[in-house]
């Protein structure tokens, strides 16, 4: 099979599929073009992700990447959300097939985008090389 | 499970498999060999070789055994391309849509000097015969137009270029995988130079095919080594295959108008089913289109999930998103009838046979519609389109 039966699992069955109605962070990557968009809502308590919700336009290791990623999120402070890499997403999911990496980067910088724009959105002073430049085409 | 994949590949049917079986272990020699059972092979192989002319209305000396489609369109391609050379004629003909058999070998000749024109093939999936007589050049060596495009089924007029190619002295090479055994053809009455088959997708085996061509026409050796089928081709033949690929070839030719009457219905039913989808279209003409071809688009949503989730309910099926090819781009035929990026990744084809059942058709298309909309509730594409923060493609 192309999958491993977790990526099958996240693909069939996605936790926190939906938005965030006023969320405190909203990272969009990707583009429709490249046929992978993942939108990641975040919901911000204390400095811990009291909720994430995502939404992705993508095949199904970029859906089962995005639910994964929330999953490992949830409940998380930020510094530790910060840390999460699209290497510990794959690895979580059992690996994904070489040509479908990509979808666990697009994971990994959705909520790089998120943070950012929470950070943003409420004057949080940051370091910029934190974010990096987001290699997925997201809309300049 | 229901299989409706059949433009990727068929099941084989009892009659080519029982026609394999006595030529495995009983009559398993070398047609090449003197020996009696080397001889008996090599009767059966030209048995199989005469019965396959006759279903394609040529001479056995025309039809040449190849390991499948894509050998014999490389070789079809680079024979006209090495007899144009030799007067100095280095251009073709050929469309935008081709199997990649076809476009990589064209895109081979290119460097070694070759010009190609690839005809558009409009949103319509359709070249006309008109365009093609207005591309012909004095140097143009080959026209080569696949018969009916493997993934969204329209058919080219097949009869009228090959009139115009004869008109004007051009060789005519068609890649017929996708037709025969499903459509209605002659290759003298449609004045075909050359033309490619394939036995796995009409239920016949795979790894084997056909490449025919006109009497006279010099043809190159992609494989060398051997005396096999007049030089043209070496290897030992793989006489099980020929006589499964001969079996299911006239199976399918006898049956031929039954079986289009009845797929193409179901084939409608499918398309009309499918349209009722929000935002949904379908790629290419609906006629003259493949008895068993059906491509749609639907906006929003991307192929490869709409494969797991219908594979998960027993559906098998294909699509030419990027995801599904292993490539960045979506299938180059989306792209040719002019679909954008965004959409061509939506797509989904299903290819039914004779097996397909009405049930069948109306489970697919009750299946398909779930999909889609568990889809589409969790993509950000469609939540956009819906609050008109992006516009429709499909209307």
């Amino acid at each position: 099979m192309l999958y491993s039966e977790k990526v099958m699992d996240h693909f069939m069955h996605p936790r926190n599929v939906g938005t965030i109605e006023n969320a405190d962070g909203v990272g969009e990557v990707g583009n429709a073009k490249c046929g992978d968009i993942m939108k990641i809502y975040l919901k911000i308590e204390d400095g811990i992700v009291a909720d994430v919700k995502f939404e992705t336009f993508g095949c199904g290791s970029a859906i089962a990447s995005s639910s994964m990623a929330t999953e490992l999120i949830k409940g998380q402070p930020l510094s530790e959300v910060l840390k999460l890499t699209n290497k510990a997403v794959a690895e979580a999911l059992d690996g994904l097939p070489a040509h479908k990496l990509h979808c666990s980067v697009l994971a990994e910088e959705a909520i790089q985008a998120a943070v950012k724009d929470y950070y943003d959105k409420n004057h949080i002073p940051y370091d910029e090389d934190t974010f990096r430049v987001p290699s997925h085409g997201e809309e300049a | 499970m229901i299989y409706a994949d059949n433009a990727a590949t068929t099941a084989m049917c009892d009659e080519a498999i029982a026609a394999m079986i006595p030529y495995c272990k009983q009559i398993f020699g070398n047609p090449s060999s003197l020996h009696t059972v080397g001889q008996v092979a090599k009767e059966a192989l030209n048995d199989a070789r005469e019965r396959i002319a006759k279903l394609l209305g040529c001479e056995p000396t025309e039809v040449y055994f190849t390991s499948g489609g894509s050998e014999a369109d490389n070789q079809a391609i680079l024979s006209a391309a090495a007899r144009g050379a030799k007067t100095g004629k280095k251009h073709i003909i050929s469309t935008a849509f081709e199997h990649h058999a076809v476009l990589h070998t064209l895109k081979k000749l290119e460097k070694q000097g070759f010009e190609v024109t690839l005809l558009d093939v409009h949103e319509s999936g359709l070249v006309t015969a008109q365009e093609v007589a207005d591309a012909i050049r004095e140097d143009t060596c080959l026209v080569t137009i696949m018969y009916a495009n493997n993934e969204i089924g329209t058919i080219q007029p097949i009869a009228e270029i090959g009139a115009v190619c004869k008109a004007r002295k051009v060789p005519f090479h068609t890649d017929a995988v996708q037709a025969v055994g499903h459509l209605k053809i002659d290759v003298r009455r449609e004045n075909i130079d050359m033309l490619s088959l394939s036995a796995h997708k009409f239920h016949g085996p795979k790894g084997i095919g056909v490449l025919y061509a006109r009497k006279g026409f010099p043809l190159v050796n992609v494989i060398e080594g051997g005396a096999q089928e007049r030089g043209k081709r070496a290897g030992t033949e793989n006489i099980p295959a020929i006589m499964g690929m001969a079996a299911a070839m006239e199976k399918a030719c006898v049956n031929l108008e039954k079986n289009a009457a009845y797929v193409s219905k179901l084939r409608d039913k499918l398309i009309d089913g499918l349209l009722t989808i929000p935002h949904t279209v379908l790629n290419g003409a609906r006629e003259p289109r493949l008895p068993g071809n059906v491509n749609v688009c639907f906006e929003g949503i991307e192929g490869e999930g709409i494969l797991l989730l219908l594979d998960a309910k027993g559906i098998c099926a294909s699509s030419g998103s990027a995801c599904t090819s292993g490539s960045l781009d979506p299938s180059h035929v989306l792209l040719a009838i002019g679909r954008p990026h965004e959409i061509a990744h939506g797509s989904l084809r299903l290819s039914i046979s004779e097996e397909t059942t009405e049930a069948d058709v109306d489970a697919i298309i009750q299946a398909t519609k779930e999909t889609v909309a568990t889809l589409r509730s969790m993509s950000p594409v469609w939540r956009d389109l819906q609050e008109g923060k992006r516009q429709y493609v499909i209307q």
